[in-house]
Protein backbone atom coordinates (compact mmCIF):
# COMPACT_ATOMS: atom_id res chain seq x y z
CA UNK A 1 0.00 0.00 0.00
CA UNK A 2 1.69 3.27 -0.92
CA UNK A 3 1.26 6.51 0.87
CA UNK A 4 -2.20 7.79 1.60
CA UNK A 5 -2.19 11.27 1.96
CA UNK A 6 -3.31 12.75 5.37
CA UNK A 7 -4.68 16.24 3.79
CA UNK A 8 -3.33 18.79 5.77
CA UNK A 9 -0.26 17.21 7.34
CA UNK A 10 2.66 18.49 6.25
CA UNK A 11 5.67 17.17 8.62
CA UNK A 12 8.28 19.07 9.93
CA UNK A 13 10.94 18.10 7.39
CA UNK A 14 13.57 21.14 6.79
CA UNK A 15 13.28 22.00 10.15
CA UNK A 16 15.27 19.98 12.14
CA UNK A 17 15.80 17.37 8.95
CA UNK A 18 17.69 20.45 6.89
CA UNK A 19 19.55 18.62 4.13
CA UNK A 20 20.15 15.92 6.53
CA UNK A 21 19.38 12.25 5.20
CA UNK A 22 17.85 9.85 7.57
CA UNK A 23 17.06 6.27 6.36
CA UNK A 24 13.10 5.88 5.80
CA UNK A 25 10.92 6.36 8.64
CA UNK A 26 13.22 7.56 10.72
CA UNK A 27 13.02 11.47 12.51
CA UNK A 28 15.85 13.11 14.20
CA UNK A 29 16.48 13.02 17.89
CA UNK A 30 18.70 15.25 20.07
CA UNK A 31 18.08 13.20 23.19
CA UNK A 32 19.68 10.04 24.05
CA UNK A 33 16.07 7.82 24.84
CA UNK A 34 16.76 4.75 26.48
CA UNK A 35 15.19 1.37 25.14
CA UNK A 36 15.63 -1.57 27.75
CA UNK A 37 12.41 -4.51 27.69
CA UNK A 38 13.80 -4.23 31.86
CA UNK A 39 15.18 -3.14 34.31
CA UNK A 40 18.67 -1.56 34.25
CA UNK A 41 21.94 -3.43 34.78
CA UNK A 42 24.57 -2.81 36.90
CA UNK A 43 27.78 -4.72 36.44
CA UNK A 44 30.66 -3.54 38.25
CA UNK A 45 34.17 -3.86 36.23
CA UNK A 46 36.04 -5.78 38.48
CA UNK A 47 34.04 -8.61 37.92
CA UNK A 48 33.29 -8.09 34.31
CA UNK A 49 34.53 -10.21 31.41
CA UNK A 50 34.30 -10.54 27.83
CA UNK A 51 34.63 -13.89 26.31
CA UNK A 52 34.77 -15.06 22.62
CA UNK A 53 33.67 -18.43 22.10
CA UNK A 54 34.34 -19.83 18.47
CA UNK A 55 32.36 -22.41 16.82
CA UNK A 56 34.59 -25.45 17.85
CA UNK A 57 34.40 -24.03 21.63
CA UNK A 58 37.88 -22.21 22.01
CA UNK A 59 37.22 -19.60 24.34
CA UNK A 60 39.17 -15.92 24.31
CA UNK A 61 38.69 -13.97 27.67
CA UNK A 62 39.38 -10.43 28.21
CA UNK A 63 38.95 -8.95 32.06
CA UNK A 64 38.33 -5.54 32.07
CA UNK A 65 41.67 -4.01 32.51
CA UNK A 66 42.69 -6.14 29.50
CA UNK A 67 40.06 -4.13 27.38
CA UNK A 68 41.54 -1.13 29.33
CA UNK A 69 45.14 -1.88 27.37
CA UNK A 70 44.10 -2.85 23.88
CA UNK A 71 44.17 0.24 21.31
CA UNK A 72 41.19 2.04 21.09
CA UNK A 73 39.24 4.21 18.59
CA UNK A 74 36.65 7.02 19.15
CA UNK A 75 34.14 6.38 16.55
CA UNK A 76 31.16 9.32 15.48
CA UNK A 77 28.63 7.17 14.13
CA UNK A 78 24.73 8.05 13.47
CA UNK A 79 22.25 5.76 15.68
CA UNK A 80 19.07 4.67 14.29
CA UNK A 81 16.59 3.10 16.76
CA UNK A 82 13.67 0.92 15.39
CA UNK A 83 10.93 2.73 17.61
CA UNK A 84 11.71 5.93 14.78
CA UNK A 85 14.60 7.98 16.37
CA UNK A 86 17.93 8.39 14.80
CA UNK A 87 20.61 10.62 16.83
CA UNK A 88 23.81 11.39 14.40
CA UNK A 89 27.22 12.49 15.35
CA UNK A 90 27.63 10.97 18.44
CA UNK A 91 31.27 9.92 19.77
CA UNK A 92 32.00 6.78 20.89
CA UNK A 93 35.77 5.41 22.31
CA UNK A 94 36.18 1.75 22.35
CA UNK A 95 37.94 -1.21 21.05
CA UNK A 96 37.33 -2.30 17.62
CA UNK A 97 36.33 -6.19 17.10
CA UNK A 98 38.85 -6.16 14.44
CA UNK A 99 41.54 -5.88 17.19
CA UNK A 100 39.17 -8.55 19.77
CA UNK A 101 39.16 -10.83 16.41
CA UNK A 102 42.46 -10.97 15.24
CA UNK A 103 43.59 -13.45 17.34
CA UNK A 104 40.48 -15.90 16.89
CA UNK A 105 40.60 -18.72 14.24
CA UNK A 106 37.25 -18.74 13.01
CA UNK A 107 35.28 -19.86 9.97
CA UNK A 108 31.92 -19.10 11.43
CA UNK A 109 29.04 -17.14 9.43
CA UNK A 110 27.51 -15.72 12.46
CA UNK A 111 27.31 -14.79 15.99
CA UNK A 112 25.44 -14.38 18.94
CA UNK A 113 26.00 -11.70 21.22
CA UNK A 114 25.50 -11.76 25.12
CA UNK A 115 24.77 -9.48 27.30
CA UNK A 116 24.63 -9.55 31.37
CA UNK A 117 20.88 -10.22 32.03
CA UNK A 118 20.37 -12.65 29.53
CA UNK A 119 19.62 -10.51 26.64
CA UNK A 120 20.74 -12.14 23.24
CA UNK A 121 20.79 -10.74 19.42
CA UNK A 122 22.23 -12.40 16.37
CA UNK A 123 24.25 -10.79 13.24
CA UNK A 124 26.64 -11.82 10.81
CA UNK A 125 30.10 -12.48 11.52
CA UNK A 126 31.16 -10.25 9.04
CA UNK A 127 29.27 -7.79 10.31
CA UNK A 128 31.58 -7.94 12.92
CA UNK A 129 34.17 -6.74 11.07
CA UNK A 130 36.47 -4.17 8.93
CA UNK A 131 35.58 -0.87 11.21
CA UNK A 132 31.82 -1.64 11.57
CA UNK A 133 31.55 -2.86 14.95
CA UNK A 134 33.02 -1.78 18.72
CA UNK A 135 33.11 -3.10 22.45
CA UNK A 136 32.38 1.00 23.56
CA UNK A 137 32.98 1.95 27.16
CA UNK A 138 32.53 5.70 26.98
CA UNK A 139 30.24 8.10 25.11
CA UNK A 140 30.88 11.75 24.54
CA UNK A 141 33.66 11.01 26.55
CA UNK A 142 32.23 9.63 30.02
CA UNK A 143 32.60 6.20 31.20
CA UNK A 144 29.40 4.35 29.37
CA UNK A 145 26.44 5.14 31.97
CA UNK A 146 24.77 1.69 32.81
CA UNK A 147 20.94 2.98 31.02
CA UNK A 148 23.06 3.69 27.85
CA UNK A 149 24.58 -0.50 28.56
CA UNK A 150 27.66 0.66 30.28
CA UNK A 151 30.12 -0.38 31.58
CA UNK A 152 30.80 -1.92 27.89
CA UNK A 153 28.03 -1.94 25.17
CA UNK A 154 28.59 -3.49 21.39
CA UNK A 155 28.19 -0.58 18.99
CA UNK A 156 27.24 -2.12 15.42
CA UNK A 157 25.25 1.49 14.15
CA UNK A 158 24.76 0.39 10.76
CA UNK A 159 22.40 -2.28 12.26
CA UNK A 160 19.65 -1.13 14.19
CA UNK A 161 20.27 -0.12 17.70
CA UNK A 162 19.07 -3.00 19.37
CA UNK A 163 21.82 -5.29 17.54
CA UNK A 164 24.69 -2.90 19.47
CA UNK A 165 23.65 -5.05 23.07
CA UNK A 166 24.10 -3.39 26.39
CA UNK A 167 26.09 -4.86 29.22
CA UNK A 168 27.83 -7.36 26.56
CA UNK A 169 29.33 -9.88 28.08
CA UNK A 170 30.09 -12.31 24.97
CA UNK A 171 29.63 -13.28 21.47
CA UNK A 172 29.51 -17.25 20.22
CA UNK A 173 30.23 -17.75 16.99
CA UNK A 174 28.27 -20.32 15.04
CA UNK A 175 28.16 -21.89 12.10
CA UNK A 176 23.95 -21.39 12.02
CA UNK A 177 22.23 -18.53 11.99
CA UNK A 178 19.96 -18.45 15.60
CA UNK A 179 17.77 -15.74 16.31
CA UNK A 180 18.15 -13.26 19.61
CA UNK A 181 15.75 -11.98 21.97
CA UNK A 182 13.61 -9.25 19.85
CA UNK A 183 14.37 -11.55 16.87
CA UNK A 184 12.51 -14.54 18.13
CA UNK A 185 9.61 -11.89 18.61
CA UNK A 186 9.18 -10.48 15.42
CA UNK A 187 11.76 -7.79 14.94
CA UNK A 188 13.99 -8.46 11.90
CA UNK A 189 16.55 -10.65 11.96
CA UNK A 190 19.55 -8.42 10.01
CA UNK A 191 17.76 -4.80 10.89
CA UNK A 192 19.46 -2.69 8.10
CA UNK A 193 17.90 0.54 8.59
CA UNK A 194 18.24 2.24 4.94
CA UNK A 195 16.66 -1.12 3.92
CA UNK A 196 14.02 -0.42 6.92
CA UNK A 197 13.75 -3.63 8.11
CA UNK A 198 12.19 -3.35 11.35
CA UNK A 199 10.02 -6.64 11.49
CA UNK A 200 10.25 -10.21 9.70
CA UNK A 201 9.67 -10.11 6.39
CA UNK A 202 10.30 -6.33 6.09
CA UNK B 1 15.10 -15.12 28.21
CA UNK B 2 11.54 -16.80 26.55
CA UNK B 3 11.29 -16.47 23.52
CA UNK B 4 8.23 -13.88 23.05
CA UNK B 5 6.50 -15.57 19.90
CA UNK B 6 3.40 -13.69 18.80
CA UNK B 7 -0.44 -15.44 19.16
CA UNK B 8 -1.85 -16.65 16.40
CA UNK B 9 1.71 -16.61 14.72
CA UNK B 10 3.59 -13.94 13.17
CA UNK B 11 2.53 -12.61 10.16
CA UNK B 12 4.82 -13.60 7.46
CA UNK B 13 4.95 -9.37 6.97
CA UNK B 14 3.59 -6.61 8.97
CA UNK B 15 1.87 -5.05 6.45
CA UNK B 16 0.56 -1.44 5.92
CA UNK B 17 -2.98 -1.36 6.93
CA UNK B 18 -5.74 1.47 6.08
CA UNK B 19 -7.48 2.89 9.18
CA UNK B 20 -10.18 4.64 9.39
CA UNK B 21 -11.31 7.31 12.40
CA UNK B 22 -15.11 5.79 13.47
CA UNK B 23 -14.78 7.72 16.69
CA UNK B 24 -12.40 9.24 19.34
CA UNK B 25 -12.73 11.24 22.88
CA UNK B 26 -11.11 13.34 25.04
CA UNK B 27 -9.23 11.72 27.81
CA UNK B 28 -7.52 14.77 28.96
CA UNK B 29 -7.43 18.56 27.85
CA UNK B 30 -4.36 17.38 25.86
CA UNK B 31 -4.60 13.36 25.31
CA UNK B 32 -7.29 11.61 22.92
CA UNK B 33 -8.68 8.56 22.33
CA UNK B 34 -8.17 7.31 18.54
CA UNK B 35 -10.77 4.26 17.39
CA UNK B 36 -10.11 3.29 14.54
CA UNK B 37 -11.03 0.14 12.10
CA UNK B 38 -8.93 -1.84 10.32
CA UNK B 39 -10.01 -4.23 7.92
CA UNK B 40 -8.61 -7.60 8.24
CA UNK B 41 -6.51 -6.95 11.31
CA UNK B 42 -5.31 -9.95 12.71
CA UNK B 43 -5.75 -8.97 16.17
CA UNK B 44 -3.10 -8.50 19.20
CA UNK B 45 -2.25 -8.59 23.21
CA UNK B 46 -2.89 -5.80 25.15
CA UNK B 47 0.59 -3.94 25.80
CA UNK B 48 1.60 -4.63 22.04
CA UNK B 49 1.48 -1.09 20.07
CA UNK B 50 1.14 -0.05 16.35
CA UNK B 51 3.15 2.27 14.04
CA UNK B 52 1.15 4.85 12.61
CA UNK B 53 2.45 6.30 9.06
CA UNK B 54 1.15 9.52 7.72
CA UNK B 55 2.18 11.11 4.06
CA UNK B 56 2.10 14.78 3.41
CA UNK B 57 0.57 15.97 -0.45
CA UNK B 58 3.82 15.99 -1.77
CA UNK B 59 4.69 12.14 -1.00
CA UNK B 60 6.77 12.98 2.44
CA UNK B 61 5.92 10.58 5.50
CA UNK B 62 7.14 9.82 8.74
CA UNK B 63 6.06 7.16 11.02
CA UNK B 64 5.44 6.96 14.96
CA UNK B 65 5.14 4.08 17.83
CA UNK B 66 1.57 4.26 19.35
CA UNK B 67 0.49 1.51 22.16
CA UNK B 68 -2.86 -0.21 21.59
CA UNK B 69 -5.48 0.83 24.61
CA UNK B 70 -7.51 -1.89 23.80
CA UNK B 71 -7.74 -5.50 23.82
CA UNK B 72 -8.67 -7.51 20.58
CA UNK B 73 -12.02 -6.86 19.17
CA UNK B 74 -12.04 -6.95 15.84
CA UNK B 75 -11.70 -4.55 13.53
CA UNK B 76 -11.63 -1.83 16.21
CA UNK B 77 -7.90 -0.86 17.45
CA UNK B 78 -7.80 1.85 19.87
CA UNK B 79 -4.90 4.46 20.62
CA UNK B 80 -4.88 6.87 23.05
CA UNK B 81 -2.28 10.25 21.73
CA UNK B 82 -0.75 12.53 23.70
CA UNK B 83 -0.08 16.14 22.17
CA UNK B 84 3.14 16.98 21.97
CA UNK B 85 3.13 20.49 21.43
CA UNK B 86 6.13 20.67 18.85
CA UNK B 87 5.10 17.32 18.00
CA UNK B 88 5.35 16.25 14.35
CA UNK B 89 2.88 13.52 14.34
CA UNK B 90 0.93 13.90 17.74
CA UNK B 91 -0.74 17.51 16.64
CA UNK B 92 -2.55 16.39 13.30
CA UNK B 93 -3.51 13.12 15.21
CA UNK B 94 -5.13 14.39 18.05
CA UNK B 95 -6.55 17.89 16.70
CA UNK B 96 -6.89 17.86 13.21
CA UNK B 97 -7.64 13.93 12.13
CA UNK B 98 -11.58 13.79 11.66
CA UNK B 99 -14.10 10.51 11.54
CA UNK B 100 -13.78 9.30 8.68
CA UNK B 101 -10.28 10.06 7.21
CA UNK B 102 -7.78 7.49 7.15
CA UNK B 103 -4.32 6.68 7.39
CA UNK B 104 -1.73 3.95 7.81
CA UNK B 105 -0.80 1.44 10.70
CA UNK B 106 0.77 -1.54 11.11
CA UNK B 107 1.57 -4.13 13.60
CA UNK B 108 0.84 -5.47 16.25
CA UNK B 109 4.29 -5.06 17.80
CA UNK B 110 6.14 -6.54 20.37
CA UNK B 111 5.74 -9.26 22.24
CA UNK B 112 7.62 -9.03 25.10
CA UNK B 113 5.73 -6.02 26.83
CA UNK B 114 2.51 -8.16 26.72
CA UNK B 115 0.13 -9.86 29.23
CA UNK B 116 -1.69 -12.90 28.28
CA UNK B 117 -5.04 -13.80 29.44
CA UNK B 118 -4.00 -17.26 29.97
CA UNK B 119 -1.79 -16.13 32.78
CA UNK B 120 -2.77 -16.62 36.38
CA UNK B 121 0.15 -14.97 38.52
CA UNK B 122 -0.36 -11.61 40.03
CA UNK B 123 0.15 -8.52 37.77
CA UNK B 124 1.51 -5.43 38.96
CA UNK B 125 1.14 -2.57 36.80
CA UNK B 126 2.87 1.02 36.85
CA UNK B 127 2.51 3.67 35.19
CA UNK B 128 3.75 6.88 34.70
CA UNK B 129 1.65 9.76 32.81
CA UNK B 130 0.78 8.39 29.00
CA UNK B 131 3.06 5.10 30.11
CA UNK B 132 -0.98 4.44 31.40
CA UNK B 133 -2.02 2.86 27.92
CA UNK B 134 -1.16 -0.26 27.27
CA UNK B 135 -1.55 -0.96 31.17
CA UNK B 136 -5.54 0.15 30.19
CA UNK B 137 -5.26 -2.49 27.72
CA UNK B 138 -4.53 -5.16 30.16
CA UNK B 139 -6.90 -4.20 32.70
CA UNK B 140 -9.65 -4.19 29.78
CA UNK B 141 -7.90 -7.44 28.32
CA UNK B 142 -8.45 -8.96 31.80
CA UNK B 143 -12.43 -8.39 32.22
CA UNK B 144 -13.07 -9.41 28.98
CA UNK B 145 -11.12 -12.83 29.44
CA UNK B 146 -12.99 -12.93 32.37
CA UNK B 147 -9.59 -13.56 34.17
CA UNK B 148 -9.39 -13.85 38.11
CA UNK B 149 -5.53 -12.85 37.86
CA UNK B 150 -4.95 -10.26 40.48
CA UNK B 151 -4.13 -7.05 39.74
CA UNK B 152 -3.11 -3.77 40.79
CA UNK B 153 -2.90 -0.46 39.24
CA UNK B 154 -0.41 1.88 40.43
CA UNK B 155 -0.58 5.17 38.61
CA UNK B 156 1.67 8.43 38.62
CA UNK B 157 -0.29 11.18 36.99
CA UNK B 158 1.39 14.86 36.75
CA UNK B 159 -2.52 16.14 38.69
CA UNK B 160 -5.91 14.72 38.81
CA UNK B 161 -7.01 16.24 35.60
CA UNK B 162 -4.30 14.39 33.89
CA UNK B 163 -5.20 11.08 34.62
CA UNK B 164 -6.41 8.93 31.58
CA UNK B 165 -9.59 6.93 31.70
CA UNK B 166 -10.41 8.31 35.28
CA UNK B 167 -13.84 7.61 35.29
CA UNK B 168 -13.61 4.51 33.86
CA UNK B 169 -10.64 3.34 36.20
CA UNK B 170 -12.81 4.60 39.04
CA UNK B 171 -15.78 2.18 38.15
CA UNK B 172 -13.56 -0.85 37.09
CA UNK B 173 -11.87 -0.53 40.90
CA UNK B 174 -15.18 -0.86 42.18
CA UNK B 175 -16.37 -3.66 39.64
CA UNK B 176 -13.91 -5.70 38.31
CA UNK B 177 -13.51 -7.74 41.78
CA UNK B 178 -9.86 -8.42 42.00
CA UNK B 179 -8.44 -4.92 40.29
CA UNK B 180 -6.90 -2.22 42.83
CA UNK B 181 -6.00 1.05 41.75
CA UNK B 182 -3.93 3.61 43.51
CA UNK B 183 -2.55 6.93 42.26
CA UNK B 184 0.26 9.10 42.90
CA UNK B 185 0.40 12.99 41.66
CA UNK B 186 3.99 14.71 41.37
CA UNK B 187 2.26 18.49 40.90
CA UNK B 188 -0.97 18.68 42.45
CA UNK B 189 -3.43 16.48 43.99
CA UNK B 190 -7.22 16.47 44.76
CA UNK B 191 -8.67 18.15 47.25
CA UNK B 192 -8.25 16.40 50.79
CA UNK B 193 -5.64 14.34 49.58
CA UNK B 194 -3.50 13.02 52.25
CA UNK B 195 -0.15 13.35 50.80
CA UNK B 196 2.08 16.55 49.21
CA UNK B 197 2.49 16.36 45.84
CA UNK B 198 5.65 13.93 44.86
CA UNK B 199 7.37 11.73 42.71
CA UNK B 200 6.39 7.92 43.16
CA UNK B 201 8.33 6.15 45.98
CA UNK B 202 9.31 3.12 47.72
CA UNK B 203 6.32 3.46 49.89
CA UNK B 204 4.23 3.56 46.91
CA UNK B 205 5.43 0.55 45.47
CA UNK B 206 5.11 -1.36 48.52
CA UNK B 207 1.92 -0.32 49.55
CA UNK B 208 0.35 -0.31 46.22
CA UNK B 209 2.10 -3.56 44.69
CA UNK B 210 2.64 -7.26 45.54
CA UNK B 211 5.05 -8.64 47.69
CA UNK B 212 8.40 -10.39 45.98
CA UNK B 213 7.17 -13.47 47.67
CA UNK B 214 3.91 -13.07 45.49
CA UNK B 215 5.93 -13.35 42.19
CA UNK B 216 3.80 -10.94 40.32
CA UNK B 217 4.43 -10.38 37.03
CA UNK B 218 5.75 -6.71 36.67
CA UNK B 219 4.54 -4.18 33.85
CA UNK B 220 6.56 -0.51 34.09
CA UNK B 221 5.54 1.99 31.13
CA UNK B 222 6.38 5.87 31.16
CA UNK B 223 9.14 8.16 30.51
CA UNK B 224 12.65 7.28 30.71
CA UNK B 225 13.67 8.81 34.30
CA UNK B 226 10.53 7.00 35.75
CA UNK B 227 10.94 3.82 34.63
CA UNK B 228 14.16 3.72 35.57
CA UNK B 229 13.42 4.75 38.90
CA UNK B 230 10.50 2.22 39.54
CA UNK B 231 12.30 -0.71 38.18
CA UNK B 232 15.40 0.21 40.52
CA UNK B 233 12.89 0.03 43.44
CA UNK B 234 11.16 -2.93 42.06
CA UNK B 235 14.48 -4.88 42.15
CA UNK B 236 15.60 -3.16 45.24
CA UNK B 237 12.41 -4.20 47.05
CA UNK B 238 13.60 -8.26 45.62
CA UNK B 239 11.13 -8.33 42.84
CA UNK B 240 13.30 -10.62 40.43
CA UNK B 241 14.36 -8.78 37.39
CA UNK B 242 13.20 -11.17 34.58
CA UNK B 243 9.84 -10.96 35.97
CA UNK B 244 9.89 -6.65 35.74
CA UNK B 245 9.67 -5.79 31.86
CA UNK B 246 9.75 -2.27 30.89
CA UNK B 247 8.92 0.07 28.37
CA UNK B 248 10.27 3.48 28.24
CA UNK B 249 9.39 6.30 26.27
CA UNK B 250 11.65 7.78 23.71
CA UNK B 251 12.04 11.72 23.18
CA UNK B 252 8.79 12.55 23.13
CA UNK B 253 8.33 11.49 27.17
CA UNK B 254 6.99 14.02 28.92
Amino acid sequence: MGGIVSPGFRGRRGVEGGEVRLPPGQYLTEDFPVLTAGPTLRVPTDTWEFVIVTETGEKHRWDWQQLMALPSERPTVDLHCVTKWSKLHTSWQGVSLDVLLEGVDTAADYAMVHSYGGYTTNLPYEDLLHGQAWIAYKFDGEDLTPEHGGPARLLVPHLYLWKSAKWVRGITLTDEDTPGFWESAGYHDYGDPWREQRYQGD
Amino acid sequence: MARAAVPGGLSPRLVWRAARLVEFRDETPSARTLVFDVPDWPGHLPGQHVDVRLTAEDGYSTERSYSIATPADGTRVALTVQLVQDGEVSPYLTQTLSVGDVIELRGPVGGWFVWRPADTAPVLLIGGGSGVVPLMAMIRARRAAGSKALFRLIYSARTPEDRYYADELRTRARDDFGLDVSYVYTRKTPEGWPLPPRRLGVADVNNGGWPPDFQPACFVCGPTGFVEAVADILIALGHDARRVKTERFGPSGT
